[in-house]
Order: structure tokens, then C-alpha cells, then sequence
């Protein structure tokens, strides 16, 4: 089952200058996406998530953002050393991306169809009359009739524009896509139904993405690969079973144990106390040593490393590191933590 | 003992281009001291403009609310600043619903102000406790909004709320834009102030996991009507109306290979202006036949439970022995 890899993100570092601050914004991220995979990025505001696809795509806010480390190889070719007209290629042509708010990123004033249609022939050289034809291909392959092409956007409704932002995304049928929150501002029902198309469609392009998101049950349901995001680094990686039956960073349970379940009444959640760390400001050890119950000295004075307690499971967490030394670790993980 | 808040038939009209949109249509409830109410729906529903409609910050088109026993769909002036001692509101952004030019403090006193009861003394005393109820420093003090996280400025508003002692809060998303770890926080301290001060909520929101945890009895609301009502566990483990069925199934669990089925519905809700008489679901449910066109009454089909669907027994294979208790 071994795929291609796709895209490899090896140790990015990337900052906001202000007038006054740096913000440190990505702290060492590696990732990698295999050819038709679909990875879950989560993580609460501020963990970095927007940035590390923004960079991806090469589209830092200037002059703030800065990439001060890393490389990001696609295809072979490290898209942080190509110039800004190379990379006009590759965006929306090989790489597209989705953003969170479909209201705000189509153009208000130009027909949807007319959008779609300008994105397939900036990448290929064909007639208009040919780019309309496919556009609406596109339109009727997200469940929007082709007869709406002529229509503004804001004759849609909210989960209409966000099929409108898939169709322009996925018109040059693009290697990677970035969807950045796709379905948050979307109502349940909705959600569901532009998730399984995103789903449909990708399987069937074959398209690799990387799902940004906040909700772990948006993850359960449409990814195969998992990387938890705080402040800035990645504190666990693996595939969705790792992750959602044998949670070990402890950033990673207390996000699942603040969630309310719909099967167990509790009486209280159980929430992570405090709050992300200023990313101005980032503490010397563990970021997330400070609200963490099972914090021990040496957290607050040196970083943890990355280590691999089971094959494809990564963890930036000390206590990890005792578990692949005590090599103890299967057998007592599973039993302690039962989600 | 009569319960803390009745609303009978009540509802809310807004006359647009296209003609009267019924935001609210015919919504009924009673709600007991110390109890959660928890309306879910999806937007458009009209679960905010009810909240709003009880509130007094828009007026009833038509109906009746009583509050202690007294009708109060039409207060005088007096009688509403009197009300609103009793009755408040947290919004959902904490990020819009903060006059930003106020600090911490001066927003927290502010209903202390206004309800001219108190001297300077005592109202720096009571924002004292107020802040440290909700789990603000006291350093936050001279703090102004934006210099704080979406949790904490969502702890000003619950302050804010509880600064004059009211007896039932209406929660407008309280949690919505906060993140998960944060959103657990803010929820647990809503309980807890429930349990001290014997507080009744009404609590809207579009997250139904939210909703199961914090409510006693669920409203499902679907285009300005109450389509299913029950005690909050009861409506998740036998849930009778195909929109209920299909919002319950919609909902993303955490949980890898989730053995559940999605009930599909087509299409998107549909408008609100002038909506013909009949199951408003008619359009999207799969169940739809000639007699979900007349008028739907909300009936008991279990002790209870009220379903506002011809063919629910029939859905639901449920014998007409089965019945409320009137």
C-alpha cells in the first residue's frame, strides 16, 4: 500500500516580524503526505495550522512572515527556493487550496462560473468556450446545476459557495489540496454533506490533502493520517488509529477528554486548565509543560525530542521517551488510556 | 409550583420585501427553576430570535410569556427594567459583544450603574466577587478586551450577566467560537453557577454534543417550529422526528470506524418567507407523503415526548397504545 510521497515538510520554522515582536509562529515542523492520502491537521487558534499550509502554498503575509528554517519538497523540487513566478504555477495548478470562510473568498461581483472558468485557463491553454464547458462539469460534479453558472455568489447559500470553492479548487485537478477549515462555518448537516463530496472526489482524483481542522470527529471521519498541532510544533503524529485509540501526548488526551461525549453522560468535562503559551514568548522546555498534569522537572528546562514508541507514531513528549526505553510501552498503554 | 418561565404560542414576524418571514411560528414551553433548556437547530431556525423574543430585545408578534406566574409579553417600561434584573444574556462572540473602550472592571459594573442600587463602595466590591465567581484575576482589572483571549472575555460576559443576580440566563452559543479546551472551561463553570445560585438557562446552540451535556430537555427547532421536544437523554436514545434522526446523525464523532449510518437529506433548509402550512421538512425528508402537506400538530407521543410529525408512530413502528399522559 506504500504510495509515492508526495509532499515532505522537513523541520519548517517560520515567524511574524512586528514592530515590536517575533512571533513564533511554526517551531520545527516535519510532515509527510503520500500520494492520495488525506492527513488531519488539528490543533486549537494560534497552534499554527493556517501558517503551515500559507507556506506550503507560498503565501505568507509580506512583509511580516519569514520562513527562517526547513524545506518543504514537492514533487522533488523545494517550492521555498522557487521564485514567485514558478510558484504562480504550481498554485491552483498542482496545488490548490481551500479556505475556511466560503463567503469571503469568492469574488462577489463576478459570476461563479466565470470564477471557475478563470482559474482553468490561467493553467491551460485552451479556448474560453472549452474552459465554460468544463467549469460546468464541475459545477454538476459538486451538485450545483449547471444552469447557476451565470449566478453571483451571493445568490448561494453558505454550503453552496463552499461546493462553488471546492469545484474552482479542484477544476485543474491539482496533486495537493490544502483545505483550511473547510466546513467550520457550516451547519452539521451541511458539513456532512460537503465533507462525503470531498471525500468522493478526492478518492476518485486521487488528490492528496491536508484537512486542516479544529474537530477531531471531522478527522475520525475523513482522514487516514493524523498530526496534532501546539504552538507551533507538532506534539503527535501517526495514523488515525494511533491516534484516536492510543492517544499519548497529554495534550492529545485532554483535547479528547474536553470533548463531551454523546454516548457517556459525564458530569462534568474535563477540561485542559490554563492556555496556550504566548508565541512571543515561548517557554525554554516543553510548550505545553505548563498545563500539563503530568509534568515533571525536566519539562520546563530542556525540549523534549521526538520519539517513535511504536512504528509511525511519533510523540514530543519525555514521557514517550520512557516508554521506548523501558520498551514496556505497548502492553501498558493500551490499558491505561480506554477513550 | 409554577414554573419559572411559560411561553405559549408564541411568535415572532418580520416583514421583509418578499413578504412575512416567520422566524418564530407557534413555539410553546415551560421551563422549572434551576432547569436548562437547551433549543438546537440549524441557522435560520429561529432559536436566536426566540431567545431574543423573551428577552424583550425584539417584541412578540404574538403569544404570551409568563414569567413567575406573570404575563410579560407586554411590559411598560418600569416593569421591563425590573424584568431585566431577572432575565439576562450571553452572546456568542465574545469578541463583538464587548465595547471595547471599557475595561474588565468598568464592563462588569456597568448593570451595577445602571440599576442605580448601589454606592461606588459596594460596586467595586461586588465586581470584586463577580471577577473572582467567574475566574478573572483581579489583575485583569484595567484590562481592556482586546488584550485577552476569546475564554476570558467570554468570562467577562457571564459576569456581566450575573452582575444583578438574575434567575434565568438565555445562552446564545455561549461556547461557539471558543476552542475545544477552552469551550470545556466555560461549561463547566456554567454548571457550577447553576448549582450555587440555582440559575434556569436557556442555552441555543448548533452543537449537540454541547447540548446533551448541559440541558435537561431538548427543543429541536426547524424553520421557526419546535419539531421534537424531550428530556435530553430520552431524545438521544429514541429519537422519533427524521430531522431530529438526521441532525443527531450528521454530527462528526471523535471515534475512529464509529459504527453509525448517515441519514442523508438532501438539499439545504428552505426559506422561511411566507411557508406554506404543512411539516416545513417536507422538502428534504425522506419520509414525505400527501398528508405531511396539512398542518402538524406537536403531540405527546411518549410521556414526555412531543413529536410534531404525522407519521412519526409509523416511522417508528411505535403502536397507538403507546401514549402521553393526558
Amino acid at each position: 500500500m506504500e504510495s509515492n510521497v508526495l509532499l515532505e515538510v522537513k523541520d519548517l520554522k517560520v515567524e511574524y516580524h512586528t514592530d515590536e515582536t517575533v512571533v513564533h509562529a511554526v517551531n520545527g515542523v516535519s510532515l509527510t503526505l503520500r500520494e492520495g492520502e488525506t492527513l488531519g491537521l488539528v490543533g486549537e487558534t494560534g497552534a499554527g495550522k493556517t501558517t503551515i499550509a500559507r507556506t506550503i502554498l507560498g503565501i505568507l503575509p509580506k512583509p511580516q512572515g519569514h520562513v527562517t528554517q526547513g524545506e518543504i519538497i514537492f514533487e522533488g523540487r523545494n517550492l521555498l527556493e522557487l521564485s514567485e513566478k514558478e510558484m504562480r504555477k504550481i498554485r491552483g495548478d498542482k496545488i490548490a487550496m481551500i479556505f475556511q470562510d466560503p463567503m469571503t473568498a469568492l469574488n462577489p461581483i463576478e459570476r461563479v462560473g466565470d470564477q471557475i472558468t478563470e482559474a482553468i485557463r490561467l493553467h491551460n491553454k485552451i479556448s474560453h468556450a472549452e474552459a465554460v464547458l468544463r467549469s460546468m462539469d464541475m459545477l454538476e460534479m459538486v451538485g450545483i446545476p449547471k444552469e447557476r453558472y451565470p449566478e453571483f455568489p451571493h445568490q448561494f447559500s453558505g454550503g453552496m459557495k463552499q461546493r462553488v470553492v471546492i469545484a474552482m479548487a479542484l477544476a485543474c485537478n491539482p496533486k495537493l489540496l490544502l483545505a483550511d477549515e473547510p466546513t467550520t462555518a457550516l451547519d452539521v448537516t451541511i458539513q456532512a454533506q460537503v465533507l462525503a463530496l470531498m471525500r468522493d472526489l478526492t478518492k476518485r482524483l486521487g488528490t492528496s490533502v491536508i484537512l486542516i481542522t479544529h474537530d477531531l470527529g471531522v478527522v475520525a471521519s475523513t482522514c487516514q493520517s493524523v498530526a496534532v498541532a501546539y504552538a507551533g510544533e507538532i506534539v503527535e503524529y501517526g495514523t488515525v488509529y494511533h491516534i484516536f485509540n492510543n492517544p499519548l501526548h497529554p495534550y492529545t488526551k485532554g483535547l479528547f477528554d474536553s470533548l463531551p461525549d454523546l454516548d457517556v453522560s459525564k458530569k462534568r468535562l474535563k477540561p485542559i486548565r490554563g492556555m496556550m503559551p504566548d508565541p512571543t514568548n515561548l517557554p525554554e522546555g516543553c510548550t505545553f509543560c505548563e498545563r500539563c498534569d503530568y509534568a515533571m522537572e525536566i519539562c520546563a528546562r530542556k525540549k523534549p525530542a521526538v520519539y517513535e514508541p511504536e512504528q509511525g507514531h511519533t510523540v514530543r513528549c519525555f514521557l514517550a521517551e520512557r516508554r521506548v526505553t523501558d520498551g514496556a510501552f505497548a502492553g501498558s498503554a493500551a490499558s491505561e488510556k480506554v477513550l | 409550583m409554577a414554573p419559572l418561565l411559560e411561553v405559549q404560542h408564541l411568535k415572532k414576524y418580520f416583514k421583509t420585501p418578499r413578504g412575512m418571514l416567520h422566524a418564530v411560528d407557534d413555539v410553546s414551553f415551560t421551563l422549572d427553576a434551576g432547569k436548562t433548556l437547551g433549543v438546537v437547530g440549524e441557522s435560520g431556525c429561529g432559536k436566536s430570535t426566540l431567545g431574543r423574543t423573551i428577552l424583550h430585545l425584539t417584541d412578540a408578534t404574538d403569544g404570551k410569556i409568563l414569567f413567575e406566574g406573570r404575563d410579560i409579553t407586554y411590559p411598560t417600561r418600569r416593569e421591563l427594567s425590573q424584568l431585566r434584573q431577572n432575565m439576562q444574556i450571553i452572546f456568542q462572540d465574545p469578541y463583538s459583544s464587548l465595547n471595547p473602550r471599557m475595561s474588565v472592571s468598568e464592563t462588569i459594573m456597568e448593570p451595577l450603574k445602571l440599576s442605580k442600587k448601589y454606592s461606588k463602595a459596594e460596586m467595586i466590591e461586588r465586581t470584586k466577587e463577580l471577577m473572582a465567581t467567574v475566574g478573572l484575576a483581579e489583575r485583569f482589572w484595567n484590562i481592556y478586551p482586546h488584550e485577552l483571549d476569546g475564554g476570558r472575555r467570554q468570562r467577562i460576559g457571564i459576569a456581566r450577566a450575573l452582575a444583578l443576580g438574575p434567575k434565568f440566563i438565555v445562552c446564545d452559543e455561549p461556547v461557539s467560537a471558543l476552542d475545544v479546551s477552552i469551550q470545556a472551561q466555560i461549561l463547566n463553570l456554567m454548571l457550577d453557577l447553576q448549582e450555587e445560585r440555582n440559575l434556569t438557562y436557556i442555552f441555543i446552540t448548533h452543537d449537540l454534543s454541547v447540548v446533551k451535556y448541559i440541558s435537561d430537555e431538548i427543543m429541536v427547532m426547524y424553520l421557526g417550529q419546535v419539531v421534537e421536544k424531550a428530556p435530553s437523554h430520552e431524545l438521544f436514545r429514541n429519537t422519533l422526528h427524521p430531522y431530529s434522526k438526521a441532525l443527531l446523525s450528521a454530527i462528526p464523532i471523535p471515534k475512529v470506524d464509529a459504527q453509525r449510518e448517515l441519514i442523508p437529506m438532501k438539499g439545504e433548509v428552505t426559506s422561511p418567507i411566507n411557508p406554506r402550512p404543512g411539516c416545513r421538512f417536507t422538502a428534504r425528508c425522506p419520509y414525505v407523503e400527501e398528508k405531511c402537506h396539512e398542518p402538524q400538530v406537536l403531540e405527546e407521543i411518549m410521556p414526555n415526548h412531543f413529536v410534531s410529525c404525522c407519521r412519526c408512530r409509523e416511522i417508528n413502528e411505535i403502536s397507538e397504545t403507546v401514549k402521553g399522559r393526558n
